[in-house]
């Protein structure tokens, strides 16, 4: 048996099938996985994301010892709540974890780690931590509901404890409201406008079932994946791992490699790797012939094996299979994906597939 | 409960088999499979004509979250495959035993077919898996 998030019970009520993730035993669908993914495109769903954790991260030491531990720049956030994708990297370059970084206020930030990685990822910021004046302070006392589609704000509103209400409702994307208990994100992982809503444990069955009568759909890591793929966004552990930096993996963006004098880990690595022969393109691939892309498939052009499908499914929206590749620099655009053993073709496209309920990518 | 028709023959592999009474069989997965694999979305059938082993993969059902391979419960041709599935992959959920059906086989050994489990022992082994 696999740990319990605080709503397991409300899973269970529901009828969800319950499948082991990360350590946890967590919600895949509640009945359709695809009916899921469509709400969250139309209307709204939600997600128990509570074996994500927060971390906070707080001390006069906090922005040098952030600025040293993530590829990406804490010292640009200045504003409060707002939020910065980042990845945590290894000596090597490679990624430990990806994660969202909060500003909170002089001092003080949370980071929102993946489930799987949580205890790696706090003992490495504990040891890169020693000798700062900064505390590392893992919440497992909170839950983590994601409210996600383009009627999610409006449906989870009056749920809000009354004097955050407006605060959550005025905050711009990637940015987060707080009172005492509750911290509320503008932020998700599914290509739609949502909260992600951390409270205490115990409100937590409270406020989703206040949500399920609201008629916001619960959706499983089932419907999670789809919707992330589509909205181009990577998962750790396929896309990227300790071995498999961000330039290989569509992360580029997130290193910030300016100002030149911020020494982070991995920085010398990344540099190195910037222009190594071996460095791959990671591309977008959508399947005009007929299969579903799976993890691990060889991308082919010209017959010959140039690259790997890091993740790949059914894309609801788009009727078709979509996925992440990484491919030979120059590989061409229509190419085709080796499916047990039949070349079917397929074509390059740049993420993401699926933004705000709209299809980016020509079928 | 998922549903196991009493007049059908089944796998441990999870593919149930209609004898047609014409020395030919239908070949299909259960509802406890399709209900374990969720919304299906591509079937790759096998093609008419082909020689089968018994347990060979011959097919194979997509679901949203991954592909797991058929096999032939009977070594024998395959002499008729269900092109419903190519548009409607859906059909393996919706009804399992009928609209969803994969591939007809004719049986090099009808005989054979006795040797498959009835209900009774597949339900057991649907009930030591869960």
């Amino acid at each position: 048996m696999g740990l319990r998030t605080p709503l397991y019970s409300e899973h269970e009520r529901l009828g969800a099938r319950i499948v082991p993730f990360g350590g946890w035993d967590m919600p895949l669908h509640y009945g359709s996985q695809i009916e899921e993914h469509h709400a969250v495109r139309r209307a709204a769903g939600m997600f128990d994301v509570s074996h994500m954790r927060p971390v906070d991260i707080e001390g006069p030491d906090a922005l040098p010892f952030l600025r040293h531990l993530l590829a990406n720049d804490a010292a640009k956030l200045t504003a409060p709540g707002k939020a910065l994708y980042a990845c945590m990297l290894n000596p090597q370059g490679g990624v430990i974890d990806d994660l969202i970084l909060y500003f909170r206020g002089p001092e003080r930030y949370r980071a929102v780690v993946n489930a799987g990685t949580a205890e790696k990822d706090i003992a490495w910021m504990q040891s890169q931590a020693e000798g700062r004046q900064v505390e590392i302070r893992s919440r497992d006392d909170l839950a983590m509901i994601a409210v996600q589609g383009p009627d999610a704000r409006a449906r989870a509103e009056p749920l809000l404890p009354e004097g955050l209400r407006a605060s959550a409702m005025q905050v711009g994307p990637f940015f987060a409201a707080e009172d005492t208990h509750w911290f509320v994100g503008r932020t998700g992982y599914t290509g739609e406008d949502g909260f992600e809503i951390m409270l205490p444990s115990e409100d937590a069955a409270t406020l989703w079932r206040a949500l399920v009568a609201a008629d916001v759909r619960p959706c499983g890591l089932g419907a999670r994946d789809t919707l992330r793929l589509e909205a181009g966004m990577n998962l750790y552990g396929q896309d990227m791992d300790e071995t498999v930096g961000p330039l290989d993996a569509g992360l580029g963006w997130t290193i910030a490699w300016q100002p030149e004098e911020r020494d982070f880990i991995g920085r010398e690595a990344l540099a190195a790797r910037r222009d190594h022969p071996d460095r791959r393109d990671f591309v977008g691939l959508l399947l005009t012939g007929r299969g579903v892309l799976r993890s691990h498939q060889n991308v082919l052009a010209q017959g010959r094996p140039v690259g790997e499908v890091t993740s790949g499914g059914f894309s609801p929206t788009l009727e078709r299979s979509i996925a992440f590749a990484r491919v030979a620099p120059g590989t061409p655009a229509d190419c085709a994906v080796d499916i047990r053993g039949k070349p079917v073709s397929a074509r390059i496209v740049k993420p993401p597939f699926v933004r705000n309920g709209r299809i980016l990518v020509d079928l | 409960m998922s549903d196991v028709p009493a007049d059908l023959r089944y796998t441990k592999s999870h593919e149930w088999i209609r004898d047609n009474g014409d020395g030919t069989v239908t070949v299909g997965i259960t509802d406890h499979a399709q209900e374990a694999l969720g919304d299906i979305v591509f079937v790759e059938i096998p093609d008419q004509g082909r020689d089968v082993d018994a347990e060979e993969a011959c097919a194979v059902v997509e679901s949203v979250k991954a592909a797991s391979d058929i096999y032939a419960p009977l070594a024998g041709e395959v002499i008729e495959s269900n092109d419903l599935l190519n548009d409607s992959p859906e059909s393996i959920n919706n009804s399992p035993y009928d609209e969803g059906w994969i591939f007809r086989l004719a049986p090099n050994d009808m005989t054979a077919l006795s040797g498959l489990l009835d209900a009774a022992a597949y339900q057991q082994v649907v009930e030591d898996e869960t």
